[in-house]
């Protein structure tokens, strides 16, 4: 059985996850970097009749690639982070930051519906059920014993309730995340 | 087998800024209220992305061949679309202005121009493909019907927009002629049936559906509603009154203001240009791009000082149009001082009664630009209308009981148009009125509640389709203009003087749908074979000229407007042998709402329809 495809966000966030897990838990790389080097998990893999086709990276990552060009269309993300700020003022990034903000802010409040995992506030302690979604939810501190468990809530999550994007657009160059402009005079 | 009955009531409201489609199941048998839908309009909202939105910005864009790559442009129902409507349209159009169609709607009623001819975008370099403002109109009205029939006709010819109930909406202040040249839009678009319907008039129908029945806790006999709608790019005048007629509540729309280009988009912009001229005096130069983007800052920065009325000032964060951002934002703050100055003070000044518009009295045929409001106080323009109202209904309408008072006396007031939003605004409006109220010893004005700004006409213009296969309570009112064609007086021609011209009434205020009125015989002739043209005249004030009056120096006075002229050649296929055919007139309101004047062969049975000439005389 190959597992299921993972939507785009939730491997956004595994990316994140694992940039920094690779960097500061050598044990952890160590055992990853040989899956890495051999490809697929040494799961069964059926004979297929005809091999799929394999999709450039880009053609597979489009969606991907398309919330990034609205996130710089409306919110000039790119520019932001291409840019170095080590040389500006905290005035001038912070007047930049409020441009980054409010577009991207626009895309998201528009495409998605997103809300936090856990109704409490932040600091209240909770109790985590027996049957928690470990998906939903991740344990730190002192983890021992068995569920339901009692704790503080560090950070409430996020989770997306809807998802409202558009289509990728058929027509265009997926690699394409800002085309250049050519005032003609 | 008979063709099936429409499923919808459909209202669209065709807006100078935005439009909007709202429709109402006639198999519901009932109204819905509030939750009568609004259609999602796809359109293009990116290069090659179409996505769903309540309203359409009614802005055309035409895209030069090789701009956009292929098939980028496509729609759900146009794989081959070379043309831009809606979103893409006004954001991309910021850019390249001499490709951007806007205001299509208020170029459809100038006079000055040909209505017919491509003109738009206006000051476009040669090579540009230009359109007529009936097309870009045309094309406004075909992209809602696609995006409906898609949506609701299911591809089937049967269950089209076309086959069904659509109200149009427009301005109350459009004259005959624009009326004619929407309608023209309408059947350009493959809607040949639509009926018109006055925006303010539309808005107190979409009140009175969302309030029910609970409509009569609010109004009583002997109210007299004012309709103050703000739209993006005009400010439209109304006044409703509810009367009794046989133990049944009554509503009668009184009058109509005049045509005034002063929106929301006017309050926006003048809100970039003085912060546009704050940033200058800082040595930082906007170009044309960056005043685009600040005025949409401006807004949004606008409704947030208006919601939150304890916050101070609203920062605004200007990007360049480089990758650099950091180094190229500009830095500004609206502050609510300039607030309340440039837009409070500025379009809703306290203004005394007496105190009437500033006019730099246009020179009408000269003139090439859109007429824009000279001046921006919307309240004078209030006061003006208000006045001059009193006295045109002084002498006619004694249930009202204006003789003696300065202005007509509204009871309650009805708001239209995103502007009103802004409780500040509603505010002063109420305030202004409630001054002059006082100063006559009156009662103050009340608000009508619940009022929706944005959709309201959309909502309303589809309620009524419903109202007009006879259900819930009409609004009765007829034309509200009186209409007049020009007669040279006789006298000894003098060189260089123009021979006076006396105004002949063939269609008095207020006819209603579906009624004609045979003007008493007068020497007209149509000339076979040459165009005859009418002069053609209008009044929103002179209520009490009937049908056959004469009204002297037309072309002098101030309660008569000319309006482009009515012609018509006769070939002489249609008339028999003769020069000259001797006419009689006759003006009808069709059931759709639209003024038509005839010929009436004198003895024989020719009968023509008098066409209009949408290009004013030189």
């Amino acid at each position: 059985m190959t597992p299921e495809p993972i939507p785009f966000f939730a491997r956004l966030w595994l990316a994140f996850a694992c940039f920094f897990r690779m960097l500061f838990d050598p044990a952890l790389a160590g055992r990853v970097q040989p899956v890495l080097a051999a490809g697929a998990p040494a799961a069964p893999v059926p004979k297929a009749p005809a091999a799929p086709a394999i999709e450039p990276p880009e053609r597979s990552h489009a969606s991907g690639l398309f919330v990034l060009s609205m996130l710089q269309r409306e919110g000039r993300l790119l520019d932001f982070l291409q840019e170095d700020i080590t040389s500006h003022p905290d005035e001038a990034v912070g007047a930049a930051a409020r441009v980054v903000h409010e577009g991207c802010r626009r895309v998201v409040h528009d495409y998605l519906s997103i809300e936090p995992v856990v109704g409490d506030a932040e600091g209240a302690s909770i109790t985590v059920p027996a049957d928690f979604d470990a998906r939903r939810i991740r344990l730190t501190g002192n983890v021992a014993g068995q569920p339901p468990f009692h704790g503080s809530v560090k950070h409430h999550g996020w989770v997306t309730k809807s998802v409202r994007l558009p289509p990728v657009p058929v027509s265009g160059d997926p690699l394409v995340l800002a085309p250049a402009e050519v005032e003609l005079t | 087998m008979a063709t099936p009955g429409p499923s919808y009531a459909v209202g669209i409201d065709l807006g100078t800024t935005h439009s909007a489609l709202s429709y109402l199941r006639l198999a519901d048998e009932r109204p819905r209220g509030a939750a009568q839908p609004v259609l999602p309009v796809p359109q293009l909202t990116g290069v090659g992305t179409v996505e769903d939105r309540l309203l359409l910005p009614s802005f055309l864009y035409l895209p030069g061949e090789r701009e956009f790559p292929p098939a980028s442009l496509a729609l759900p129902w146009d794989k081959d679309s070379r043309e831009i409507v809606g979103e893409l349209a006004r954001s991309h159009g910021a850019k390249v202005p001499t490709r951007l169609v806007a205001s299509a709607k208020s170029w459809l009623c100038h006079p000055g121009v040909d209505r017919r001819s491509p003109l738009l975008p206006w000051q476009a370099p040669p090579e540009v493909q230009r359109v007529s403002p009936l097309d870009a109109s045309a094309r406004y009205l075909k992209h809602l019907a696609d995006a409906f029939d898609r949506a609701l006709g299911a591809g089937a010819a049967a269950k089209a927009l076309a086959r069904q109930d659509v109200v149009l909406a427009v301005p109350a202040s459009f004259d005959a002629a624009a009326r004619e040249l929407t309608l023209e839009a309408a059947q350009r678009a493959g809607l040949p049936e639509v009926v018109l319907l006055e925006e303010p008039q539309a808005a107190l129908y979409a009140w009175l559906e969302a309030a029910g029945e609970g409509f009569r806790k609010q109004v009583k006999v002997g109210d007299v509603i004012l309709v103050v709608d703000v739209g993006g790019g005009t400010s439209d005048f109304s006044l409703i009154s509810v009367l009794e007629r046989e133990g049944e509540l009554e509503l009668q729309r009184l009058a109509v203001g005049d045509h005034i280009l002063l929106g929301g988009d006017n309050m926006d912009l003048a809100l970039a240009h003085a912060l546009g001229r704050k940033l200058e005096g800082e040595g930082r130069k906007l170009d044309a791009w960056q005043l685009q983007s600040l005025t949409f800052a401006c807004r949004v920065a606008k409704e947030k000082l208006f919601s939150s009325p304890k916050l101070g000032k609203a920062p605004i964060s200007l990007a360049s149009r480089g990758s650099s951002l950091i180094g190229g934002t500009v830095k500004t703050e609206l502050l609510r001082d300039e607030l309340e100055n440039l837009l409070v003070e500025g379009f809703f000044p306290k203004s005394a009664l007496t105190e009437l518009p500033r006019t730099a009295r246009h020179t009408g045929l000269t003139q090439l630009a859109l007429p824009y409001a000279q001046d921006a106080a919307v309240t004078r323009h209030l006061a003006a209308f208000l006045t001059r109202q009193a006295r045109a209904l002084a002498s006619n309408e004694a249930s009202l009981r204006v003789g003696g008072k300065a202005f007509v006396h509204p009871t309650a007031v009805l708001f239209n148009g995103g502007v009103f939003k802004a409780d500040p605004l509603r505010a002063r409006v109420l305030g202004v009125l409630n001054g002059w109220l006082a100063s006559e010893g009156a009662a103050p004005v009340r608000e009508l509640e619940g009022a929706e700004l944005d959709l309201a006409v959309a909502r309303g213009a589809a309620y009524y389709g419903w109202v007009r296969r006879g259900n819930g309570l009409r609004i009765r009112g007829g034309t509200a203009r009186a209409y007049y064609v020009g007669v040279e007086a006789a006298a000894p021609a003098v060189p260089g003087v123009e021979p006076p011209v006396r105004a002949l009434c063939v269609a008095p205020f207020g006819m209603e749908e579906g009624t004609q009125a045979d003007v008493p015989p007068q020497d007209f002739g149509l000339v076979v074979g040459e165009p005859t043209t009418f002069r053609f005249f209008a009044s929103s004030t002179r209520r009490s000229d009937k049908v056959g009056d004469f009204v002297d120096r037309a072309t002098e006075r101030d309660d008569l407007e000319e309006l482009a002229p009515l012609e018509r050649a006769l070939t002489s296929g249609e008339a028999a042998s003769g020069l000259l055919v001797p006419v009689n007139l006759q003006a009808a309101v069709t059931e759709v709402g639209s003024l038509e004047l005839r010929c009436l062969e004198k003895g024989g049975k020719g009968r023509w329809k008098l066409e209009l000439n949408v290009r004013m005389k030189e």
